[in-house]
């Protein structure tokens, strides 16, 4: 008994230590993301400038080609890029930056995993005086040169027209979302429900993480909620694809439109062998290449509009013929 | 002499210790000169707290691992407990709660699902890898279901809830803070207190501690307890860093925790283990990832170093036995 009330005061004494720190040091504490200067944009060359590189993971072949695009299109103007690959967790993501910003480089892209949670990091660059482009995702607060996206909504517009047009007004369709909360998610969905709320029948919407295996389960199980589908629009291709493969496990694949966004190699090559039947194509490696000339832009000293919009373009059976 | 060779044994014993206790010391030593030659910002003041602060998630969560594994036990849940303790906080503090209740309620429900753990570990009976591997997508699923799939944002929290994950007092991250405090406790508890050494005794034979009279089913209990709350504390430190709560934070963190506590030397059968071990083990991994991002390695070559330095921690273990 004795031991306990030892033990007891022990622990009295370590929370008394914490509380006390934590009260009366009041003035020694700050947080992160206080303070911080307006710098003067110096002008850089572009081989004296060190991009650090953020992204959301290179697993999926999307930001593989956008990191493409920015690492080639900066080290041919003699940049050197110094590339941190977040593997999708928003936890991982603001450590790399973390360390980019240790590394002193002069200008930070970042394709957030998170719009919200990539917002303390942009705000601990912004304290660093580093600047930051964001890239196909935006940032929810802090100061952010430019965000470099393709328009999501207009791209789901494009894909509810396309099926519009091939399969008739009020076909219906089945919608499989990505991350949920993440801009493009809720602006693909956006740009979709614009045109398919008059004009189509959206039977329901799950989420399939923009993952393509999970695309496949979901696909799998609207199957068995639905004998009637006629098209899916899918807001990414890695799900469209797996929604494919449980078409063709069904035996539905023909009978079925799926529709698809980003136009990756596997999605293109999928359109010209008959399986997908669209895709709204992003031009990740563009994006990368507008994410460097914004870069240059912003160190020659120019003006860089808030939002940079890359170009879509949507890909069809009918335009490989 | 006849007594050489016990001496001999002895010196061997001695040897053996000098291993197990010093082993992770001098490799993680060793890596930071590694680093520091190829690149001196690693270290750099503000580097090593970026470091630390950035280690300190996971040693959180390894420490109580250390415990759980002591016993002979595993908690595959901790990456879930993080996440839906950290919503539930986020949740509390958007229905209008003080942060402080906020806090509290996160913690208390951290130490409630592990002591569900710990009671399917020792009433139940079911194996420590199933029970928490089926806990672990229970409290996923209803993290899911708490927060309908999105992060939780904008829940303000105010300056007490910032200040967990994003706070600095006297120059050093308040998350670090918490690690040694966590640290300095729960070594009084392991090595200091009776606890610790019936959880030893536990770990290292169930029905003689019994016999002994050690309530083993109430120690157990608590070790996973203990696990849950640690958890809770990352799942904090976490959502404070990021301005959310995200719904799908700590996936594979348990593995993570699992590697820091074996590669402290901490064998996962149970009965022996040391939490210096696990928190060099953590600053080890903490170095890697920070390093290793230093130095520009691609992410995917960091997963199979990180692979590497487990396997080779497993095997000087072996010999120091």
């Amino acid at each position: 008994m004795k031991r306990f009330g030892l033990k007891k005061q022990l622990l009295l004494m370590v929370t008394m230590i914490f509380a006390f720190i934590l009260t009366a040091c009041g003035n020694a504490a700050r947080l992160e993301g206080e303070g911080g200067d307006e710098g003067e944009t110096e002008e850089l060359a572009p081989e004296d400038i060190t991009i650090g590189l953020s992204v959301s993971t290179l697993n999926n072949p999307f930001f593989g080609q956008l990191e493409k695009g920015v690492v080639e299109t900066a080290e041919e103007q003699g940049s050197t890029v110094q590339t941190v690959d977040a593997q999708d967790d928003t936890a991982t993501q603001i450590n790399d930056i973390d360390d980019l910003i240790q590394q002193d480089v002069d200008i930070l892209l970042i394709n957030p995993v998170d719009s919200d949670s990539i917002v303390p990091a942009v705000e601990s660059a912004n304290d660093a005086n580093i600047p930051v482009i964001t890239l196909d995702r935006s940032s929810s607060d802090g100061e952010v040169i430019t965000l470099i996206a393709s328009d999501n909504v207009e791209g789901g517009e494009m894909a509810a027209k396309y099926i519009v047009d091939s399969v008739g007004e009020d076909a219906n369709v089945v919608q499989i979302e990505g991350v949920p909360g993440a801009s493009a998610t809720n602006e693909r969905g956006e740009g979709f429900n614009n045109v398919a709320e008059d004009q189509l029948n959206v039977l329901e919407s799950q989420s399939g993480n923009f993952n393509r295996s999970e695309g496949l389960d979901v696909m799998e199980n609207l199957l068995q909620s639905h004998s009637d589908i006629d098209a899916v629009f899918s807001q990414n291709d890695e799900m469209a694809l797996g929604a494919i493969e449980a078409l063709e496990s069904a035996g539905l694949d023909d009978d079925v439109m799926v529709i698809g966004f980003d136009g990756n190699d596997d999605a293109i090559q999928s359109v010209e062998d008959g399986d997908l039947d669209g895709t709204v194509a992003q031009q990740p490696y563009d994006m990368g290449e507008l994410g460097v000339e914004a870069v240059y832009d912003h160190f020659s000293g120019e003006t860089v509009e808030e939002e940079i919009s890359s170009p879509l373009e949507l890909v069809t059976a009918e335009d490989e013929d | 002499m006849k007594d050489t060779a016990e001496n001999k044994t002895k010196k061997e014993l001695k040897r053996s210790e000098f291993y197990r206790k010093l082993g992770p010391l001098l490799a993680l030593i060793v890596l930071i000169i590694l680093v520091t030659v190829m690149n001196p910002s690693f270290i750099t003041p503000t580097n090593l707290l970026n470091l630390l602060r950035q280690a300190s998630v996971n040693a959180l969560i390894a420490f109580g691992m250390t415990f759980v594994i002591i016993t002979g036990g595993i908690d595959l849940s901790v990456g879930s407990i993080l996440a839906l303790s950290g919503a539930l906080t986020a949740g509390l503090i958007a229905e209008g709660l003080p942060p402080i209740v906020g806090i509290i309620g996160g913690l208390f429900f951290g130490g409630i699902m592990g002591l569900f753990n710990g009671f399917l570990v020792t009433k139940g009976r079911v194996a420590p890898f199933i029970a928490t591997l089926a806990t672990m997508t229970i409290y996923r699923g209803l993290t899911l279901i708490y927060t309908g799939g999105n992060p939780i944002t904008g829940f303000g929290g105010g300056y007490l809830f910032q200040f967990v994950g994003r706070g600095y007092l006297f120059g050093i991250p308040f998350p670090v803070i918490i690690m040694f405090l966590a640290f300095a406790l729960l070594y009084c508890l392991l090595h200091k207190m009776t606890f610790g050494r019936k959880t030893l005794s536990v770990g290292g034979n169930e029905d003689a501690s019994f016999i002994a009279g050690i309530k083993t089913d109430r120690i157990k209990m608590a070790v996973y307890s203990i696990s849950g709350v640690l958890s809770a504390v990352a799942g904090l430190i976490l959502a404070s860093r990021l301005n959310s709560a995200q719904p799908t934070a700590g996936t594979t963190y348990e593995l993570d925790a699992i590697a820091a506590v074996v590669i402290g030397g901490t064998s996962l059968s149970g009965g022996k283990g040391r939490l210096f071990g696990t928190f060099v083990g953590a600053l080890i991994m903490g170095t890697l990832n920070n390093g290793l991002n230093l130095l520009g390695v691609s992410s995917f070559y960091q997963q199979v170093v990180q692979g590497i330095v487990i396997i080779i921690a497993v095997l000087i273990d072996r010999k120091g036995n």
